[in-house]
């Protein structure tokens, strides 16, 4: 799926408009993504053709369908320089909320469901984004903090109580096993999700301000573009992915309790960065960080389908990470140097 | 007016920005831990009232739940002045550790603990006891050097063999199995699998099933989930599972249920009959076991009274009485037996609700 929304991804924003369609295919910033995935499938399948078999597909798409949703939405906070650490207590509160809703009104439309965990998950996103904009703290200590609490809340509402797939109704678990045309059901609304969010920030005016604001936050605010609103929204839709996200786990896995989703954050800021988006804000793709997603929860099948040791999977993301960056540096040192002559030849 | 206005929102801001640091310092105090009151707070037994706390090996744990609940019935029916469960979030070997040690700071006379590692949480018991604690392990064992009994489910060959039972009923007595476990050093689940395979290696009946692997979900449920995903995908010929894990079992089960493998894969091991119960009805699970968890906590705070109160020693013989479930005598190498496992299946899986 992201090969197809591949072609559709914008390429870099700045890039050169002299250029010919195979030069900004290779300057293309989610090329080493792209081309990592793609070798691991095709080594993966090589070796172990169930690897690729209708099931096999079926499970990496469903396995990346939760994270890529998630780093869509945390894309959008780290271009503009921020960042939201509360994710997996958001999508775990969302997802027993979720669980819960199904127990008290099992008649309850699913759209409806999906409607309430959106809109909960937006407002522990604006709860965020309130804080950061209105006391100036930064984003990683304030978003450090309600991770804790919206955990804490999860703890003390969940207890241990837990509900399970058998509590909730059997057409909203299928969305997570029936396909159209091979693609799970879950998995398309991630896509459609993907799809409008990349063109909201290729083709709008806010989209474009938050890249504004990421990449020079006072030249922003000076060339009047309203900074807090915009930041205020990016961890609003943030918050009402993770949400999304939240419901989808519960129509996904057996259990939602006081535990679910902690931890996720971090994978969700590793497959954003690995995707491309820098980590200082004002440059990536919600594509690249989409495909980032895909390629972290491959390479744990991927592992896992080789019967390498489990072991190795964490330290080959943390390689893929310092790639990630590594590649950032190398590109922006040359684009300076780029500048720098092409300045010389001007005088 | 603008300047009033603009001094109020700066005022409002600092607020919010205390308010925040206030909450973060909060968190991170609570952040990787929870405790649950039963009964009153506090007490230390200076004045000749005994307290009771049980560490399980994570809270909110649906069958750690169940445990405690007996647990804690059976401390007030033993006799302690207040009982009460503190433990981690998060089932790591070492973050049991400072809960251990500030029950010792408290006085508690009874630590009822349920290992994440038999010797992680060992230097920390040691203290307990130096302090003059009693120390009941239940449900996965510490090493026997840090505590005076253990209380166990069952014997631990029996819940082996039973999981190896079904599962070679379920196959047809041939094939590839794997199991799917909870943390790779988890004391009780690593005993269960070593008998496993002793007795798949000597008993002829079991000389056509293969175990082809042993993989860790560490009980979590997004991690077992994948894992069984895997297992399926690296060993095309399996047959079936076991998991000897009550989370891991389910997240199989809603793997299995939700894929092409369903009725294909056989899957059995311990589970809870709540959580088990759509897919036993809808044929992803023939049979699985348990015991019920509820004396497990109920006979450790037995346990634990008759050592606070001088009655045993913890020494192979003693017996002491377990309220309603009669007398209970203590074994080889300080271990307590508390019943036979259930098996649960279509049958009789709504006769029971835990």
């Amino acid at each position: 799926m992201s090969l197809d929304s591949r072609h559709a991804a914008p390429a870099q924003p700045a890039a050169h408009p002299t250029s010919s369609p195979l030069g900004s295919f290779l300057r293309l910033r989610e090329l080493p993504v792209i081309l990592a995935l793609v070798l691991l499938v095709a080594v993966t399948a090589a070796i172990n053709p169930l690897f690729l078999s209708e099931q096999g597909v079926k499970d990496l798409l469903l396995n990346a369908t939760i994270l890529m949703i998630l780093a869509v939405g945390q894309t959008l906070v780290i271009i503009t320089r921020n960042i939201d650490l509360s994710v997996g207590s958001i999508l775990g509160l969302v997802a027993f909320g979720t669980g819960s809703v199904f127990v008290a009104a099992p008649g309850l439309p699913i759209i409806l469901v999906f409607l309430i965990g959106i809109a909960f998950g937006a407002v522990l996103g604006a709860v965020n984004g309130l804080l950061i904009t209105i006391a100036k703290v930064p984003a990683l200590v304030i978003t450090l903090g309600t991770l804790y609490i919206f955990r804490g809340i999860n703890n003390a509402w969940a207890g241990g109580t837990q509900y399970f797939a058998g509590d909730r109704p059997e057409a909203f678990g299928n969305l997570s096993v029936d396909t159209v045309l091979g693609f799970p059901v879950i998995t398309l609304i991630a896509v459609v999700v993907v799809a409008i969010v990349a063109v909201y920030m290729l083709g709008t005016r806010p989209g474009r301000d938050l890249y504004a604001i990421g990449s020079e936050p006072e030249a922003a605010k000076l060339f009047g573009i309203p900074v807090t609103r915009r930041v205020l929204l990016a961890f609003v839709v943030n918050g009402a992915l993770a949400g999304l996200a939240g419901v989808l786990y519960a129509s996904r896995f057996n259990s939602v309790g006081a535990t679910t989703g902690s931890g996720l954050e971090l994978d969700v800021v590793a497959a954003a960065v690995v995707g491309g988006v820098a980590i200082f804000g004002g440059s990536g793709t919600v594509v690249g960080a989409a495909i980032g997603a895909l390629l972290l929860t491959t390479i744990t099948s991927a592992l896992t389908a080789l019967r390498v040791d489990k072991f190795w999977q964490q330290a080959i993301v943390g390689i893929l990470i310092l790639a990630a960056v590594v590649i950032d540096r190398i590109a922006g040192v040359r684009a300076a140097r780029k500048l720098r002559i092409a300045e010389a030849r001007n005088v | 007016m603008r300047f009033i206005h603009s001094g109020t929102t700066r005022r409002r801001a600092a607020f919010a920005a205390l308010a925040t640091s206030t909450a973060l310092v909060l968190s991170a105090c609570g952040g990787g831990a929870a405790s649950e009151g039963g009964g009153s707070e506090g007490g230390s037994g200076s004045d000749g009232e005994q307290t009771v706390t049980f560490i399980p090996k994570q809270l909110n744990n649906p069958y750690t739940d169940v445990v405690l609940g007996g647990g804690e019935d059976g401390a007030s029916e033993a006799g302690f002045a207040s009982s009460e469960v503190v433990g981690p979030l998060d089932a790591s070997a070492s973050s049991q550790v400072s809960f251990i040690n500030a029950e010792t700071q408290r006085g508690t006379n009874v630590i009822v603990i349920a290992a994440n590692d038999p010797d992680a949480v060992g230097p920390a018991l040691e203290e307990a006891r130096t302090a003059g604690a009693k120390i009941v392990a239940f449900d996965s064992d510490t090493n026997p050097d840090y505590r005076d009994v253990f209380v166990s489910q069952v014997d631990a060959k029996d819940v082996a063999l039973i999981q190896l039972e079904l599962i070679s009923e379920q196959i047809g007595g041939e094939g590839e199995i794997a199991i799917l476990s909870a943390t790779a050093n988890a004391t009780n689940q690593n005993e269960w699998i070593k008998y496993m395979e002793e007795e798949l290696a000597a008993n002829p009946d079991y000389a056509g099933i293969e175990l082809v692997a042993k993989v860790y979900g560490d009980d979590d449920d997004t991690k077992s989930f994948q894992e069984a995903q895997g297992l399926l995908q690296a060993y095309p010929d399996l047959k079936g599972i076991i998991s000897p894990t009550t989370v891991g079992i389910a997240a199989t089960g809603r793997y299995l249920s939700t894929s092409e493998y369903k009725g294909k894969v056989a899957l059995t091991g311990l589970g809870l009959p709540n959580e088990m119960r759509p897919f036993v009805k809808d044929g992803t699970v023939t049979e699985f076991a348990l015991w019920d968890p509820a004396q497990l906590g109920y006979v450790a705070a037995f346990a634990g009274k008759a050592l606070a109160d001088g009655d045993i020693t913890g020494e192979p013989g003693d017996t002491f009485e377990a309220g309603e479930l009669g007398e209970r005598e203590i074994g080889e190498g300080g271990i307590v037996l508390v019943g036979p496992p259930t098996q649960f299946n279509a049958e009789n899986i709504d006769d029971y609700d835990f």
